[in-house]
């Protein structure tokens, strides 16, 4: 903000300086609540690592409740990342396309898990999954089981991490300019070709950071996972859920667990700016 | 010139908002005393303390019970962090014991009063058809229990080696059951949920767990006596706590014949002080 720099000029007449004194004073106001407010949003995460020595860290990175969190969470939320996308793609694409009857119920509906509560996504899968849900009771009959399973996990980490991508992918495909399309089209390139070889490579950078934006939405997941998934080392106790366990009874590895979180969804956001600034 | 107009309207009202917010503080401490006490209490007892709190402050007004309930291992935890408590009620003496150590209660009031049972739960249409602990060996089974922090799972992994020791059973029996484990809870109140709506085969829970209303779906199977372990649950106040006078008063009446036939109501043995 460049506030002071007009102060010279008009600090002769008396009105000029009141006006320049209200504007370093306002520019200070400004400066106070900014640094109140980042200090309020720094200082517990900078906290996590003042709690820690660097070898109680080390050392518990080698326990196997952290290191099956680690893996499971990586694991989980590469796969739901990657159905996600897969579905996710060619809805937002129609979406931004096509205009149907209907159009803005199917984007209310896939943007709900965003506002909806994890409990509520939890409570809702285990009604429609749950071994005598809607369709889990079907399930059953066949043998399958999903609660309580590492696939119960994925589920929970696609239904609440999957408008963070289709949201993004839409807007991105709506930003691609239908001259191009349209070119493409007049040259004889079919849909799928104009999808692939012009929307799709035009909105890159978008559809990279919605995915992802969504990869550390899945990583995070908490609520749902409980609740549909149960909490299970190595099979269904992802990063969050093993931190609330370990809290209960050793400390340093909750930590230890919540830094490498910290550091993830730092380096998350970083590459989602560079990512979307490459795009202009 | 405009938009500083603007900005200075910004900072004034920031600074009434501000100022509203001190106001509004400093007239409510004006406001006659009604107590509030905090009260930790081990998810077990959410049910008996929730009816206890309102017939306290039904004959009490001037003070307001306020519950926190979850595992008793999250709620030291939480002490150990600082939290601002009056009582805490604890589903083990092994909680209560490290928070005594640590200096955070005021030992001259911690006692126990409750005893508590550990029952074998299972659906009503029980899919596994499970009778009795020797059935919970049988391959495919899907069995609840308490992370070895709770004091519900930690009970349950006491019970599970008492029956090892036994040669009926044998440690092969142990191995067995906890390979059936597929999910470990934090607060036994998350259990006979997952039971009620049939995910799981069977769970170990406190017997007290199971509520009138909770028997329409689920059965509760006995634990024999020589197996099963007894939870001893202690009580006690803070030493940091403002309303000791308030926090004692609360305590007699749990622990008086109103308390006590609340608390007998919901499956507990209360230990006569």
């Amino acid at each position: 903000m460049d506030l002071t720099q007009s102060w010279p000029e008009r600090g002769r007449s008396a009105h000029g300086s009141r006006t320049a004194l209200r504007r370093v004073v306002l520019s200070l106001l400004t400066a106070v609540l900014l640094a109140l407010f980042l200090l309020f949003i720094t200082l517990p995460v900078v906290s996590l690592f003042l709690r820690i020595s660097p070898e109680a860290f080390l050392s518990s990175l080698t326990q196997p409740v952290v290191l099956d969190a680690l893996s499971l969470s990586f694991v989980t939320a590469t796969v739901s990342t990657v159905i996600v996308v897969l579905f996710g793609t060619p809805l937002a694409l129609v979406n931004a396309r096509r205009d149907y009857r209907g159009r803005e119920l199917v984007d209310t509906l896939t943007d709900l898990p965003i506002v909806l509560p994890p409990a509520v996504a939890g409570l809702a899968l285990l009604m429609a999954f749950g071994r005598r849900g809607v369709i889990g009771q079907y399930l059953d009959i066949f043998g399958i089981q999903i609660g309580f399973t590492t696939v119960a996990v994925v589920m929970a980490q696609v239904f609440v991490a999957s408008p963070f991508y289709i949201r993004q992918a839409r807007a991105s495909f709506e930003a691609v300019d239908r001259l191009y399309e349209d070119a493409a089209r007049t040259l004889g390139a079919s849909p799928g070709t104009v999808a692939l070889r012009i929307t799709i490579p035009l909105a890159w950078g978008g559809l990279v950071s919605g995915a992802i934006l969504s990869f550390a939405r899945a990583l995070g997941e908490f609520g749902a996972t409980i609740m549909f998934a149960g909490n299970f080392q190595g099979k269904t106790q992802t990063m969050p859920l093993a931190i609330y366990t370990t809290m209960q009874g050793d400390m340093d590895a909750a930590i230890s667990l919540s830094i490498i979180l910290v550091v993830i969804s730092f380096a998350v956001i970083s590459a989602v700016k560079i990512v979307t600034r490459r795009r202009y | 010139m405009k938009t500083s107009t603007r900005a200075t309207l910004v900072a004034v009202c920031l600074l009434m908002i501000a100022g509203l917010l001190v106001a509004g503080c400093t007239t409510t401490s004006e406001v006659p005393e009604e107590t509030t006490l905090t009260v930790f209490t081990a998810a077990s007892l959410t049910g008996a303390f929730t009816d206890i709190g309102e017939a306290y402050e039904a004959q009490d007004e001037n003070v307001k019970v306020d519950f926190a309930f979850d595992g008793s291992q999250a709620l030291r935890t939480q002490i150990e962090q600082g939290a601002n408590v009056d009582i805490f009620v604890s589903a083990s003496t092994k909680h209560m014991k490290a928070l005594q150590d640590g200096g955070f209660m005021d030992n001259s009031t911690v006692a126990p009063f409750l005893g508590n049972n550990l029952a074998l739960i299972v659906p009503i249409d029980n899919p596994a058809g499970i009778t009795g602990l020797a059935d919970l060996n049988k391959p495919g089974i899907k069995l609840v229990i308490g992370t070895r922090d709770v004091p519900f799972g930690d009970y349950t992994r006491q019970m599970f080696e008492k029956i090892a020791a036994d040669p009926a059973y044998g440690p092969a029996y142990k191995d067995a059951v906890m390979k059936n484990v597929v999910s470990e809870e934090t607060a036994v109140s998350s259990v006979v949920p997952k039971l009620a709506l049939g995910e799981a085969d069977a769970a170990i829970v406190y017997k007290s767990d199971v509520s009138k209303d909770d028997l329409a779906k689920v059965t509760r199977i006995e634990i024999p006596a020589e197996y099963n372990v007894v939870a001893t649950y202690p009580l006690g106040i803070l030493a940091e706590s403002p309303g000791k006078a308030e926090a004692e008063s609360f305590i007699a009446f749990v622990r008086g014949p109103d308390g006590s036939a609340i608390l007998t109501e919901y499956g507990f043995d209360p230990i006569l002080a």
